[in-house]
């Protein structure tokens, strides 16, 4: 076992089976604490599948996996508690204001009441919609909505952050805005946990997996899959991989 | 305990917000009782009827006239044809056919005995049989009279034993305070198991209750957030029902309100108990409402709210026993209109603590975190 203490996620051997689907095939890779890491793939390939089991709400078939010191199987509850997630579909609730989801999701992660005000003022600051935070949820953009999430996902500063396709559907802008923010996220100590399937974003990333078909085809850093490939981008790498 | 403040704070703004929610709470009960107290009655008050007179004699004019005077008939038509009165029934403008024969005069002053003939709509069971008991105790005093007339003072006619009913608890036979609290037992079932319902599985709609899973929140405590805004809801309704029907019915309140409210308390536990469950194995709304209509519409017609369980089959009664309404059906009646004590109602109430009790375990055991 390569667990030093450096790693938040270690996934041994992981397997997920739908009957006699099988969704992911013995997946293995760790992710370090503090980075950005990259979980690409097409549609169907089974990211979100790994992921909900990273989260404690899917169990796996076989295989080991830990995440932030916790093995999923046994204690989820323990993970729970550790980590944050924003969901492929969008889950602040539409109709409470943007402080009173703030409130409600610090409220059930047991921030005290000053502790949820002063992280909605930062978090809200930080996005520069403190003044805005009586509107309702259903009456914002997309792209608003998403940011959003993203910052009640990191509200009760959790270990990692699994983020589920949280560029989907929104303008490039508010893409690159989003983008800024894991960044920032990052560097203040979470380790950001990513799937896309857009594959410019992978860039992004310090460390990348490509998935295809339920199993790990790569995993590197993108100058180094670039290298290995021979290609000009991570598009042509992915093109590359999928079509062996 | 402080994340389940923090739930229900949620939950609270939620249902305040939502604009349909402040009519069901408050408009739907007012129609409900206004309306259908009203218009579920068994009382048979205008019956209409269609006579074939063809004897035309002072007799027959005078048994004619027996039927319009009372209350409950309306002689609709007068004819001579039995096919025409017939055809009448069969489109359903009369209830009821009187057949005075032709030598109906003749045969009374002769043989001191005559006949007619009643021929009744009977699609509707009960209904005919009252027609049946009216008519033939209209037909009964006349008989009776023509006895005493035609046998002035030569025969005394024989001592009868006549009885004298008393109807306990409902003297009047007032059907509405009996309908009341019936439409009440329902209109509580509803806001309990059904909004309830909607509510957790309207989460899984939205997508939602994902984030929720992935918070470590506890079952217990969702939970706990999620029924007790509308067990407090529920038992509000309850206490503006009988509001309702204390103004404007002037239904009695003979037993211990605390009693029944403490009944209302563990039959909503189980009956919100049920809603959970049903959302548990939903995934839309729509399933929720056909599981739920299904639910409750046969509770609701075996929970003996129109007619009595005791004259349902065996079988019915044994079903019976797993459906709540029947139990809170047949105690807010003993309560209210009897003025039952606990020990009157003591088995109702175990009984339906152990079926709280199962149906809370149950829902429970079924709602899980993970997919």
């Amino acid at each position: 076992m390569t667990d030093d203490g450096s790693n938040i996620i270690v996934v041994k051997d992981l397997v997920k089976k739908f009957g006699t689907f099988t969704a992911n095939d013995k997946l293995t890779f760790e992710v370090r604490k503090g980075e950005i890491f990259g979980f690409l793939g097409a549609n169907g390939a089974g990211k979100t599948t790994a992921l909900r089991i990273l989260c404690g709400l899917s169990r796996p078939t076989s295989g080991f996996v830990h995440v932030a010191g916790f093995d999923v199987s046994r204690h989820p509850e323990e993970i729970k508690k550790r980590i944050g997630y924003m969901s492929q579909k969008f889950s602040l609730y539409e109709d409470l204001t943007v402080e009173e989801n703030f409130t409600f999701y610090g409220g059930i992660y047991g921030l005290s009441r000053k502790q949820i005000k002063e992280q909605t003022n930062f978090l809200l600051e930080n996005l520069k919609f403190h003044k805005s935070k009586e509107i309702l949820i259903r009456a914002l953009p997309l792209g608003w909505k998403q940011k959003l999430a993203f910052s009640v996902a990191i509200m009760h500063r959790p270990k990692v952050v699994f983020l589920d396709e949280p560029t989907g559907g929104v303008d490039p802008v508010t893409r690159r805005q989003f983008w800024k923010m894991i960044y920032d996220t990052a560097s203040s100590g979470i380790t950001v946990f990513v799937t896309t399937h857009y594959m410019d974003e992978a860039e992004y990333c310090e460390r990348i997996s490509i998935m295809v078909d339920g199993r790990i085809k790569a995993l590197d850093t993108p100058a180094s899959l670039k290298q290995r490939f021979n290609a000009i981008n991570i598009e042509e790498v992915f093109l590359k991989i999928a079509r062996n | 305990m402080k994340t389940i403040r923090y739930i229900l704070q949620k939950e609270f703004i939620q249902i305040f917000r939502n604009r349909t929610m402040l009519p069901i709470i408050f408009l739907v009960p007012i129609l409900q009782l206004v309306v259908l107290v009203h218009a579920a009655t068994l009382e048979m008050k205008k019956i209409e009827m269609f006579v074939v007179d063809n004897d035309l004699s002072g007799t027959s004019r005078e048994l004619v006239n027996k039927f319009s005077a009372s209350p409950f008939y309306v002689v609709e038509q007068v004819g001579f044809s039995v096919k025409e009165a017939e055809e009448s029934l069969k489109q359903g403008s009369v209830d009821v056919i009187l057949v005075i024969p032709s030598d109906f005069e003749k045969k009374l002053h002769k043989e001191e005995n005559a006949k007619v003939q009643l021929l009744v709509d009977a699609i509707n069971g009960a209904a005919a049989g009252l027609i049946y008991a009216y008519s033939h105790s209209i037909i009964a005093d006349y008989s009776n009279q023509i006895f005493l007339e035609l046998s002035r003072g030569l025969i005394r006619g024989p001592e009868t034993i006549s009885l004298t009913t008393t109807y306990w608890y409902n003297p009047d036979l007032n059907y509405k305070i009996y309908m009341l609290p019936g439409i009440l037992v329902i209109l509580v079932t509803l806001i309990g198991m059904f909004l309830s319902a909607l509510n957790l599985v309207r989460e899984k709609e939205m997508g939602t209750i994902e984030q929720i899973n992935v918070t470590p929140i506890r079952k217990y405590q969702f939970i706990i957030g999620k029924l007790l805004p509308f067990w407090i809801i529920a038992l509000f309704e309850l206490a503006f029902g009988l509001t309702i029907g204390k103004l404007f019915f002037h239904i009695p309140i003979e037993g211990s309100l605390l009693l029944l409210f403490g009944f209302a308390s563990v039959y909503l536990i189980a009956v919100m108990s049920i809603g959970l469950f049903i959302s548990t194995i939903s995934s839309t709304q729509q399933q929720v409402m056909f599981l739920s209509f299904f639910f409750l519409l046969t509770f609701i017609m075996m929970s003996g709210i129109f007619t009595p369980v005791e004259s349902m089959p065996d079988w019915a009664n044994y079903v019976n026993i797993a459906n709540p309404l029947a139990y809170f059906m047949r105690v807010i009646r003993m309560v209210l209109l009897k003025g039952s004590g606990f020990w009157d109602i003591s088995r109702e109430f175990f009984a339906m603590t152990g079926f709280a009790t199962i149906m809370l375990t149950l829902a429970v055991w079924r709602y899980r975190k993970v997919a």
